[in-house]
This record gives C-alpha cells, structure tokens and sequence, in this order.
C-alpha cells in the first residue's frame, strides 16, 4: 500500500492505496465522486477523462499513485454558485442525452478552452475526437462547447 | 392535428416548445445515478471467467486456486446453478440460453463461470485463477455452411434436433410474385448483407442484486429497458427457487445508452441475482468494454438475396428477398413473438405495388446470440436497406434518376391509410413532400451539374437518396406480445393539492429525455406547467405496468396513455369547475390552464384552483383526489418517414469515404419537444454512419472475434461524424390521440442506404452496382484499383 495526497475539487485527501489502483477507480469507489464514469477498457471511449493540473486526462490510463501531489478536477468541481458556462452550454443547446460521456466532455472541453479561448468548428471536433458520444451525433456538443466560448470570452471581456 | 393544437404559453410549455430537458441538472453536475454509482453496504464483486473458444467441450473447472486468494467467497459453476435447474434459460423468443454451461461452450467469450469477491481486483485476480481444461471442436461460423450436411449439430440440447436451422419465416405471395417476374421487362438483383454490429452504448451493462433474506426480497438494480417485463421473467423462471413476483422489485436507473443491447437478459445478470440469493448479500456486476462487445447481443446480420422486377419505364411491379439470417448459437432477439423477423416485411418501402413476396430462414452458429436493435429492434433496418438499395439499382438500370424514379413510384398522400403487400396498413404519409425539401435544401440539381463535372475531371463524387417507410410503436395486443405478454403501455398522473403532478410510466428512457417530453403532454394536456411535473419510470414497485422503451415505441404507447389519462382528469376537472361556477358542464370552454364560463371569460377556475377543490370542496357524490390510470392499446402501429440524401466525395488515393452534406428531412407527425426530435435524429444518424461506413464485427474461421475492443471496432467521433443538416414535415398519425408517430429509430433506419446510394452513385460510371456496407475506405480502394482509377 502506498500513501498518497491528492487535491480533488479544492479538497486534499490523504488515502492509503495499492499500487495498481487505477485513478478512475480511486475518484469513483474511494473518494465517491461518481460523475467521472468508465465506457472501455481500452482508453477509448474518454468518459473518464478529467483534469490534472488543469489538463484533461483519461483516468483510466493513470494509477492513483501516479497522481501523488497533483491537482485534481472532476466535473463535480465545475459549478461553483452557477453551473460552469460549459455545464450551461450543454444545457442550453441540448449537448446530452443519457449523459454517459457528458462529464468527460465536459473536461475535455474546459482543456480545449484553456488553451484555444474561440475554437473553431473543425478544433471542437477534432478536440473532442478522443471522447466517443453514442447518442448526440456530435452536432449540440459542438454547438455547447461554441456556446461556452462565447460566454467565457463575454466574461472575460466583462472583468 | 397538431395544428389543430392550442399552441400553449411558454409558462406551461406543452407540445411544440423546445422545452430545456429537467434531467440535465443532474447529468451535468455528474449527479446521475448510473448502475456503477450504486453502492450498497457489504457489496460484494463478481466477475466473469469466459471461454476463449468458440466451439468447446469443457473437460473441467478447477477453482482451487482462485478459492485460496483471500477475499473470494465463491465460484460459480453450471453444474452449481443446474442444482436449482437454473442452468439454462428461456430467451425473449422462446428459444433457450445458458446462464452457464455444464459441458459445452458455444461462442467465445461465453460465460464459463463466475467469481465472487469482497473487491473487485480481488474478483478479476481470481477470474485468472479458475483453471478451465477445454477440448476444442470445430465451429460453424460461416451461417452459408450452418445447413451443410456435415455441419457438427450445434444444438444437440435440443431433443431431436437433426440441423443448424431454427425457423422458417414468409411473407406474401410466392407464386404471384414469381410469376410477376418471369413476365417482367426489367429485373434486378443483388445479394446485399447487413452486417452483424453492436450498440456500444457507452455505458456498458450490468447490476446490483440485492436479497434481503428477512423479508425474502429481492431488489434488482439493472441496466434493463424493460424493467416489468424483467420482474415478470425472472418470477417465471425463478419461482421454484422462491422468487415470488411480489418480492421482486426492479430498478432501472438512469441508463447510459440503451439502443436495444439493454432488452435482453444477460447471463451476468441470472448469475448475479442467484449469487445474492445463495449469500444474501448485494452482489455487483459491471460487465467491462471487451466483455460487452464480445458476449452481449449483437444486432442485423441479414443475408438478403434482393430482386425488384419492373417495366422499362421503371414502374416498380413486384420484390422478392430471400434471406439467410444468422442468429448465433441461439436466438435472443427482442421480436414480438408472432414476428421471428420482427417487421421485415415493411420491406416494400415507400412504393405502390401490389406483388411482393420474401422468405427467410434463420440459423445457429458458434457466435454470441441476438439479434437485438441497434437503434432499431425489428429489423427495419435490414428492409430499407434492401429496398432502398434495390430502387437506387433499379435506377442505375434503367438510366434513371434515382429522385424521379421515386416520385414515379412513391405511394401518393391520398392513398392514405395503404394497405402494403405484405399486409401491414400504412397509418399516413406524404412522400413526395418530403424528397421534394430534401432535394430543395440540398440543391438537388446543383449537385448533379457539379457531380458531371466532376466525373468529366475525373473526380468521384455521389449523391445517394433514402425515401424510408418506418414501423413503431408495436403494438396492437391483438398481433403484438413479448413472451405473451401484451405489447401495450401504461401512464399514472397524480396530481397533488396544489396543482404539481408526478407521473409514472411503463416505459424507460435511456437518453430520450421522457421527464421533459412526457411532462410536455401531459402540460398540454392539462395546463399544468410542465416543469411542476415530475416525470418518474423504472421502479416496478411505484410504476404502472408497460412493456418498456425500445423499437421508439414510447411516444406511440406511453406518451398515449398519459394523452388519455391527463384527458380522463380533464373531465373530472370540468365536473368540478362547473360545481365550483355554479353552472353546468356544457357552459363551460376550456382553454390551457383554465376553464371558463362561455360568453364570461372572467368566470373561469384554474386547473390548480380546481385540482385543490378535489381535495377540499370536490362536490358530493364525487370521489376525491385527482389521479388517473390508463393502459394504452394502440389500434395500430405508427409509420413514420423521411426523405434523406447524402452527398459525398471520395478520395482516390486512400478510397476514403467524406460525407460532405446529409440532409435529413423527416416526418415523426406531431413534435412534441422539436429540440429534443432533432437530437434524436442527430444521434440516429451517426448510428447510420456507423454501420455504412466503419462498423461491423468480425470473425475467423475459427469463431475468434478480430475486433472485440474499441481499439478496433471504430464507433465514429466527432471527426467522421459529418454536421447534419435537419428539417422536417408533419403529417400526423390519424389513430394516435396527439397524431405523435416516434422517431429515435428513423434516422439509423434511413441514413445507411443513403450513404451506400452515395458511394455507389460516385462510383457507378465504372460499372459498380453494390457495395455491401461497411464501405470501408479499404473497400473501396480495391475497388478503384480494380478499375483502374486508383491514385
Ligand atoms: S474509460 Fe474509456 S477512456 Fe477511460
Ligand atoms: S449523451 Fe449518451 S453517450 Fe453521449
């Protein structure tokens, strides 16, 4: 067993885990954030994705030891008083269906954002492209991820 | 009739608004509540040991080993579970599968065993650990050799059994369809094959069973469409162990991706619910990517011998399909029980004639059973490839345009309702209206003048059509059961003191975002706001009973019901109104959200002044209370449509396949929530991507499956999906009370022949009639190449 120290969501948690324990299994079974979800075993699918350090990540594809130290954000950490403008953007332009990959598109997209404030059509896709989506067909989850960059730029351009 | 609809305030927001869905705020907040996010106390794990051959006798299971790893309590064996006799089980077409096998296994990665652990590293640890001694045989894979005399028979349970083959299917006319071709000027024909492929919903399947031994209940959470119809088998086969309905409740609870891979019952499920039983604790099973790709059904996997016989004109007389269908090692699929080939014979399509007549024979071979939906469960799909191809050959033909020939033969509006040639009786339609906004959006002509060009400067470009009959909403109970039990479904409103409403239903969405379009018609309905409505479904314990969600049977079934109901607590409403005005009922209007006396609009009640008289003032003799039930049999099934084209570019190079525009024009009759519709048409359409151009699985000789993982079974991203392009008309269905039709399975029913049309028509200059789908860029290359024309 190994200790290790995570900040998840602005909280540190100290937890004694085995070497093996997969990140994905440590957010959901041992720390119960349960809205970063699993979809393959083949770091296909991107439901598990998160951030680390402010960089999306497949959780999957890294142990929770590898995470010692870091800074960890889960789509449970996206809200503060209101709904995150990507969380809002999905909303509003229908960007979901069963919610399966939402999470991880939601994370996916706050990386995108970060580093590209006005992406294009073409960037979303190709972005998002590591995120499978069974249900949307694509079209409102690129159209959430426009929506949040517009609203993020106003916000920035308003402060 | 939805123009016929009071267009209702967007403070109520019935049909037609594109309400925003009420169950986002959970999903985006990663607040859903997913089978892997239950957690009971003292949950135990289990795992799958599967077979890695596809046709084997099992010479022993050893579980010694995985016994001695701390932390394992079980291994669960056939011969364990046949001490119960709940080795085998019955499937939902009354053929038969095993939960685990006792001495033979019958695909790869069937179940052989399972493992029950306090964690679940510790029960894949073990898994490992179970030393299984197999005797491999060789397999029948190829169905075209399943009926060979020499073929090994594959079902030797079966008492008597002397073949690989399971029924005999047929429709129509045989002897008045053959004779109409042997005079036919014209003739086509293709062998056409829709490949066997796999939802991937992107939540995988599973459960937590729990049994509480003191009250000897047994509570099953479970990734099921169908939660009723679960409890109701599961006490029909499990009685002799003591499962009586009553003590079995069933929790469906938000559902990741359903498409049809969450109808049938799964051995991991039996096992796992046998487990709790025996140890009387909860026991969870999540199936991984690879397991779910591998062992759960599959869906198509039709081998249709297509013909279609004309005049020189191409005035379409008569279809003829012959079809080999592969079902695995047993037959799992989802179809009414009357139906084995579900609605196949919807596969006269969108054209008046007369003179059709098809036949099928299914088959077993040594690959996982089905076959379930992918996005459609009754076999629309495989029918409007067929005929939907077979127009676009007839076309090619006859040298012409593949619209013309359509409008040519379409059914016209005043046909309405159309008896088919295969007996079904079309509900409505307008045909021509439809490819008439597709072509005008896309600029159908433009595009054949570019495509000339083009091919004059050697470049490849198509333009592929698909004018789709669709047939949901099953179904009348007089043709329509599962297992016997009948096709309808069910709504329970209940509407509390102060006006707010919960509503319960048989169904269970999966993504279709029912707890906003059901509280929309029942809003409608009854002018309570829709967002005062709680919508709730997949508890068997709360709901009213329904045969679930699948095969877009929801809005025709359920969302009729909670028409009825809402209507039967209308008329209660007016009864008290008119006790509440001191005037009679005849006097009274309604408008949404209010009755008023007529000629005295100031005199009028709210629906919620109303609903709280029913608990407080309701007049004598009345019951009090405001709720109401009802169980809706549809008199018919609902038949939506749509007109769809495809234009594509193709790369000469690589053979590569570029969608660079598909419009989608599609007729589902009244909208109830429009951005809801077009969501569902979005997602539809990149499941027809799917299957036309990337998706299918495959098999060796040997039974070994070559693409069980999403490494190599490419379900299309946000980068081969292309932007859809949506529109729509609205013809609605004259039986169903709100002229509502469904629509969640049209777009994957009708984007794959479109796509396949495209590709053909980009290549057809070259001789090339049939491409059966995936088109692969592969596929296509060797194409070019063969023709010369590779660069
Ligand atoms: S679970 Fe699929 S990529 Fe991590
Ligand atoms: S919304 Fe269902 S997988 Fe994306």
């Amino acid at each position: 067993m190994h200790s290790i120290t995570v900040t998840v969501n602005g909280q540190a948690y100290t937890k004694e885990v085995e070497a093996r324990l997969l990140l994905v299994h440590f957010i959901r079974d041992v720390l119960a954030l349960t809205g970063t979800h699993i979809g393959c075993d083949t770091s296909n699918c991107g439901a598990c994705t998160i951030l680390i350090n402010g960089r999306s990540v497949k959780s999957c594809t890294q142990f929770a030891v590898q995470a010692d130290g870091k800074e960890i954000t889960t789509v449970e950490g996206m809200a503060g008083e209101a709904l995150h403008p990507i969380q809002e953007g999905f909303k509003e332009e229908h960007g979901l269906q069963c919610g399966f990959c939402t999470p991880g598109m939601i994370m996916r997209a706050s990386d995108l954002l970060s580093k590209n404030p006005n992406p294009s059509e073409e960037e979303i896709r190709w972005a998002i492209s590591g995120n499978l989506c069974r249900c949307t067909g694509y079209n409102n989850i690129v159209k959430a991820i426009k929506y949040a960059a517009s609203k993020m730029t106003e916000e920035v351009v308003e402060s | 009739m939805s123009e016929n609809y009071i267009k209702t305030p967007k403070e109520i927001c019935g049909l037609g608004h594109r309400m925003k869905r009420k169950e986002d705020a959970r999903f985006i907040q990663g607040k859903g509540r997913y089978i892997d996010d239950i957690v009971l106390p003292g949950t135990l794990y289990m795992d799958i040991v599967r077979s890695p051959y596809a046709y084997a006798k099992i010479l022993s299971i050893n579980s010694e080993k995985a016994l001695a790893i701390p932390g394992v309590l079980a291994v669960i064996t056939g011969k364990d579970l046949e001490a119960y006799n709940l080795h085998w089980m019955p499937t939902l077409m009354s053929d038969t599968q095993m939960v685990l096998p006792t001495d033979t296994v019958m695909y790869q990665a069937q179940e052989v065993a399972a493992v029950i652990a306090t964690d679940k590293y510790i029960a894949a640890d073990a898994v490992l650990a179970v030393d299984v001694e197999y005797e491999p045989m060789k397999p029948v894979i190829d169905p075209h050799k399943a009926l060979d005399a020499d073929a090994p028979v594959l079902r030797s349970d079966k008492e008597g059994k002397t073949d690989n083959h399971i029924w005999h299917w047929e429709a129509g006319d045989r002897t008045a369809t053959d004779t109409a071709f042997a005079n036919a000027e014209v003739v086509v024909k293709e062998q056409i094959y829709t490949p066997r492929i796999h939802v991937v919903s992107i939540e995988t399947c599973g459960c937590v069973a729990d049994f509480d031994k003191v009250e000897g209940k047994l509570t099953l959470y479970m990734t099921t469409q169908a939660p009723h119809a679960i409890r109701t088998v599961l006490a029909l086969v499990a009685g002799h162990v003591g499962l009586s309905e009553e003590k079995i409740r069933v929790i469906s609870p938000d559902i990741g991706g359903g498409f049809g891979g969450k109808v049938p019952v799964y051995p991991g499920y039996v096992i796992a619910t046998a487990a709790s039983v025996l140890i009387g604790k909860p026991v969870k099973w999540i199936e991984d990517r690879m397991e779910n790709l591998q062992a759960d059904s599959f869906a198509r996997d039709y081998h249709m011998t297509c013909e279609l016989a004309a005049t020189k004109e191409g005035k379409i007389q008569a279809l003829r399909i012959k079809t080999l269908a592969d079902h695995g090692y047993t037959d799992a699929a989802a179809n009414p029980s009357k139906f084995p080939a579900g609605m196949f014979s919807i596969c006269t399509g969108s054209y008046d004639y007369d003179t059709a007549f098809t036949e099928m024979d299914a088959v077993y071979t040594n690959k996982p059973p089905g076959g379930v939906a992918y996005r459609c469960s009754f076999r629309v799909t495989e029918a409007v490839h067929a005929i939907e191809r077979m127009v676009d050959r007839l076309a090619q033909e006859i040298g012409k345009d593949p619209a013309q020939l359509r409008f040519e033969n379409f059914i016209n509006k005043d046909q309405f309702p159309y008896q088919s040639a295969l007996g079904w009786e079309y509900d409505s339609g307008d045909y021509h209206q439809a490819l008439e906004k597709a072509m005008e959006i896309i600029s159908y002509d433009e595009l054949r003048k570019e495509q000339a060009e083009k091919r004059a400067n050697g470049e490849l470009m198509g333009i592929g059509i698909s004018s789709f009959t669709e047939i949901v909403g099953a179904g009348p109970s007089k043709h329509f059961d599962i297992l016997g039990i009948k096709m309808f479904d069910s709504a329970e409103i209940r509407v509390h003191p102060t006006g707010k409403a919960i509503a319960r239903f048989g169904t269970k969405s999966q993504g279709q975002g029912h707890e906003t379009t059901y509280a929309q018609i029942i809003a409608q309905e009854l002018g309570i706001p829709a967002e005062h409505i709680q919508v709730e479904e997949g508890d068997t314990d709360t709901a009213p009973y329904g045969l679930g969600t699948y095969a877009s049977r929801s809005t025709p079934t359920a969302g009729a019901a909670a028409v009825i109901a809402a209507r039967k607590l209308r008329d209660k409403a007016k009864k008290i109104a008119a006790h509440l005005l001191e005037v009679s009922e005849e006097d009274l209007e309604w408008e949404p959200g209010k009755f008023s006396v007529k000629g005295a609009p100031d005199k009028a009640k709210t629906i919620q002044e109303i609903v709280f008289a029913a608990y407080t003032n309701h007049p004598q003799g009345m019951e009090a209370g405001f709720e109401a039930v009802h169980y809706y049999d549809p008199p018919n099934l609902t038949f939506p449509f749509g007109s769809y084209i495809c234009v594509v570019d193709i790369d000469k190079g690589t053979g590569q396949v570029k969608v660079r525009r598909f419009i989608a024009v599609d007729d589902c009759g009244t909208i109830i929530n429009p951005m809801v519709v077009e969501g569902q048409i979005h997602g539809g359409l990149t499941q027809g991507l799917a299957p036309a151009l990337y998706e299918e699985l495959i098999y060796d000789e040997d039974g070994n499956i070559l693409n069980g993982s999403l490494m190599d079974y490419l379900v299309p991203t946000a980068v081969e999906s292309p932007s859809w392009e949506t529109a729509h008309t609205v013809t609605p269905s004259p039986h169903h009370p709100i002229g509502a039709k469904g629509v969640g399975e049209s777009p994957t029913v009708g984007a794959p022949p479109a796509i396949a049309n495209a590709v053909v028509d980009a290549l057809s200059h070259l001789g090339v009639t049939h491409i059966d789908i995936p088109i692969t860029a592969t596929k296509v290359w060797e194409i070019l190449r063969e023709k010369g024309v590779a660069e």
